[in-house]
């Protein structure tokens, strides 16, 4: 089932693709082929491809429960916030909460946790920025 | 002799504290992320390039880097087969048959060093093979004209599938996905915007490298996260390894054995496609054949540690030839060092050897260089590495996941990079929930655009006319081998995937 939503959804795309390609403007001063033949070629594969997996799908992957997924969702949130959070907070405050908060979530303590997190923001920090001086997010504190 | 004084020049570039430095820096971190279950050469090569990039390292120093971790990372996946009987990357899958049960049985210090030196004589060779074998490449490649080149990539695309995938259809899916990736921004030809949907960000394209962390670093945090495994796998067991000197006897029984494997491996390696996984396997398949009379393998002889390894190691080797002489990578591994070369303005390709020698042969004396220091940290120094391996992911994957943010966001200080770097995350753990292949769509979004412009330029000289891709000998045997690339896998690959399946299983050991 998976694999015909997925093909399914793979069509739709291609067929997209096709009418933004379509879409594309031609300028007046153009070579040969043009800005969208090759475009055009990618999509047609593209929905062959999802056609077949459509058609012929393989064996059902191993999805996992709702819970998980959940898991999967909350952490996606937590990168989005650090990504937003990095330049306002800081590098070494938004990466420690970031990590700890990974290390929690794959089964640490909650002291392990805070411990993993400042560890690796602090010791990122400390090697990247002070040894190696590549420029981080620098937060309302200086750091 | 020629050859020699380019090698000799090699080494006066590569013979710099910094560059050593480096070489021992990558060999160091490379056997790391080898062992470490989770990590293999692509993801650790990805995470250390914005590295690379930040440091502002020049062309021959990064890539001198970044090669060290990628041989290193092929000697380092043999620690945790032969230890934990967990492949610490999948070319190591094969190394766990002789090497697990050769630990049980007491043996796994020479089951280690065993395995090291087959790593340096597959490894050794193969670069001796790229010498030899990338400046004939060349050759060939220099009567390539637009038309060519875009069969060249066609047929890179249409064999690289083969043996990462068992429904081909997916690895179509994936290359044209990563091509349709790549036609993102501003037509370099005619100047108009694709595919931007307005958004300004996208003018200038999507960076690949950002495509390549987030599909191969963190998508393994997702992978991890899902799943929760491994806590228990590395803690709680004892780690003995014994002696690590193997006895004389079990280096010249293993000889032949390691001369067979790595020359069969560097062949894997380089036709494209194939990669180090099939150079292990099809290195042990034959050793198994050719020298087990006894039924040995499997319960821990040491020619079948000894097989795999230099096979692998030898097809790391071999997949650079194909990725220098032609630009054409064969591995998801050496995709990701085209990604590096394509970041520091540098076109691999027949031109790279006559325009930039001192990158070439740099990074060829490095890879000789490397390999002695890789030699020296794998046999003595192999405690330090099975100390690694204690690491637990839950302390390991937030390092890889905040390294990966902090490797992007110092290339370009921009929260939109991030953002399109979790997506490509998100992305990759749904495509390798569905089985449909990362490495075409990494090698899409580096090549689409010299695809196109080879297609255009080829179809502009030709006024307009479609036939000139057919009309020389050379562009139709590239497309006849495309296609057969992409015909025979559906037969023949389905049977060699399936069976390096059985092989797993039956030691009860699959992590992908």
């Amino acid at each position: 089932m998976s694999d015909r939503i997925f093909g399914a959804f793979g069509v739709f795309l291609a067929l997209g693709y096709a009418y933004a390609a379509l879409q594309i403007e031609e300028s007046f001063l153009s070579d040969a082929v043009g800005p969208k033949a090759f475009p055009l070629i990618i999509a047609t594969i593209f929905g062959l491809s999802s056609a077949v997996i459509f058609l012929r799908p393989d064996a059902e992957p191993h999805w996992p429960a709702f819970g998980r997924l959940a898991e999967l969702a909350a952490a996606v949130v937590v990168m989005v916030l650090y990504a937003e959070l990095l330049p306002e907070a800081g590098f070494v405050i938004a990466t420690a909460f970031a990590a700890a908060y990974l290390s929690w979530r794959l089964g640490s303590t909650l002291i392990g946790a805070a411990l993993t997190g400042v560890g690796t923001s602090v010791g990122i920090y400390v090697v990247f920025h002070l040894v190696l001086g590549l420029s981080l997010a620098r937060g309302p504190l200086g750091f | 002799m020629e050859l020699l004084s380019s090698l000799g020049d090699g080494f006066a570039v590569a013979l710099t504290w910094q560059n050593l430095g480096l070489a021992l820096l990558g060999c160091f971190l490379g056997t790391i992320m080898g062992a470490l279950p989770g990590l293999g050469p692509s993801n650790g090569v990805a995470i250390l390039i914005p590295l690379a990039f930040s440091l502002g390292l020049g062309a021959t120093p990064a890539l001198i880097l970044l090669t060290s971790v990628y041989y290193g990372a092929m000697y380092g996946g043999r620690i945790s087969s032969i230890l934990l009987n967990i492949p610490g990357d999948e070319p190591a899958m094969m190394t766990c048959l002789d090497g697990y049960p050769m630990a049980q049985k007491g043996m796994a210090g020479e089951a280690l060093a065993i395995s090291g030196i087959a790593s340096f004589v597959g490894s050794f060779l193969a670069t001796w093979g790229l010498i030899l074998l990338a400046p004939q490449l060349v050759k060939i490649a220099l009567l390539f004209g637009p038309a060519e080149y875009f069969a060249l990539f066609a047929l890179a695309f249409m064999t690289l599938g083969g043996v990462s995938s068992t429904n081909q259809a997916k690895s179509a899916f994936a290359a044209a996905l990563g091509l349709g990736l790549a036609m993102i921004g501003v037509d370099t030809q005619t100047g108009v915007p694709r595919f931007t949907f307005g958004e300004v960000h996208l003018y200038d394209g999507l960076d690949f490298l950002v495509a390549i962390v987030g599909l191969f670093a963190l998508s393994e945090v997702f992978i991890f996260l899902e799943e929760r495994h491994g806590a228990a796998d590395a803690a709680g067991r004892k780690l003995t390894v014994g002696r690590l000197t193997p006895p004389a006897a079990m280096v010249k029984e293993c000889t032949p054995t390691m001369l067979r494997s790595s020359f069969l491996g560097f062949l894997a390696g380089v036709l494209p496609g194939a990669g180090a996984s099939l150079g292990s396997f099809i290195s042990y398949s034959m050793e198994k054949r050719l020298v087990d009379r006894k039924g040995t393998f499997g319960k821990g002889d040491p020619r079948g540690v000894a097989a795999p390894e230099a096979g692998n190691n030898a097809a790391a080797g071999g997949a650079l030839v194909p990725m220098l002489a032609l630009g054409v990578p064969g591995s998801g591994t050496t995709a990701v060092l085209l990604a590096v070369l394509l970041s520091l303005n540098i076109t691999p390709g027949p031109l790279l050897f006559a325009n930039n020698p001192d990158v070439v042969w740099g990074l060829i004396a490095a890879l000789f260089i490397a390999n002695f220091m890789l030699l020296a940290m794998n046999i003595p120094m192999v405690g330090i590495f099975t100390r690694v391996l204690m690491v637990p992911p839950r302390i390991l994957m937030p390092i890889v996941a905040m390294v990966s943010f902090v490797g992007i966001y110092g290339i370009s200080g921009s929260t939109f990079d991030l953002l399109v770097m979790i997506g490509f995350g998100i992305m990759g753990w749904g495509l390798r929930k569905l089985d449909v292949p990362l490495v075409p769509i990494i090698l899409g979004t580096l090549l689409g655009n010299a695809m196109e412009n080879n297609l255009r330029r080829a179809i502009t000289i030709d006024n307009g006319n479609w036939f000139t891709l057919i009309d020389s000998p050379l562009s139709i045997a590239l497309w006849a081998f495309a296609i057969l690339g992409f015909l025979l896998p559906i037969f023949v690959g389905r049977m060699v995937k399936m069976r390096m399946r059985q092989r797993g299983d039956a030691e009860g050991s699959v992590i992908d």
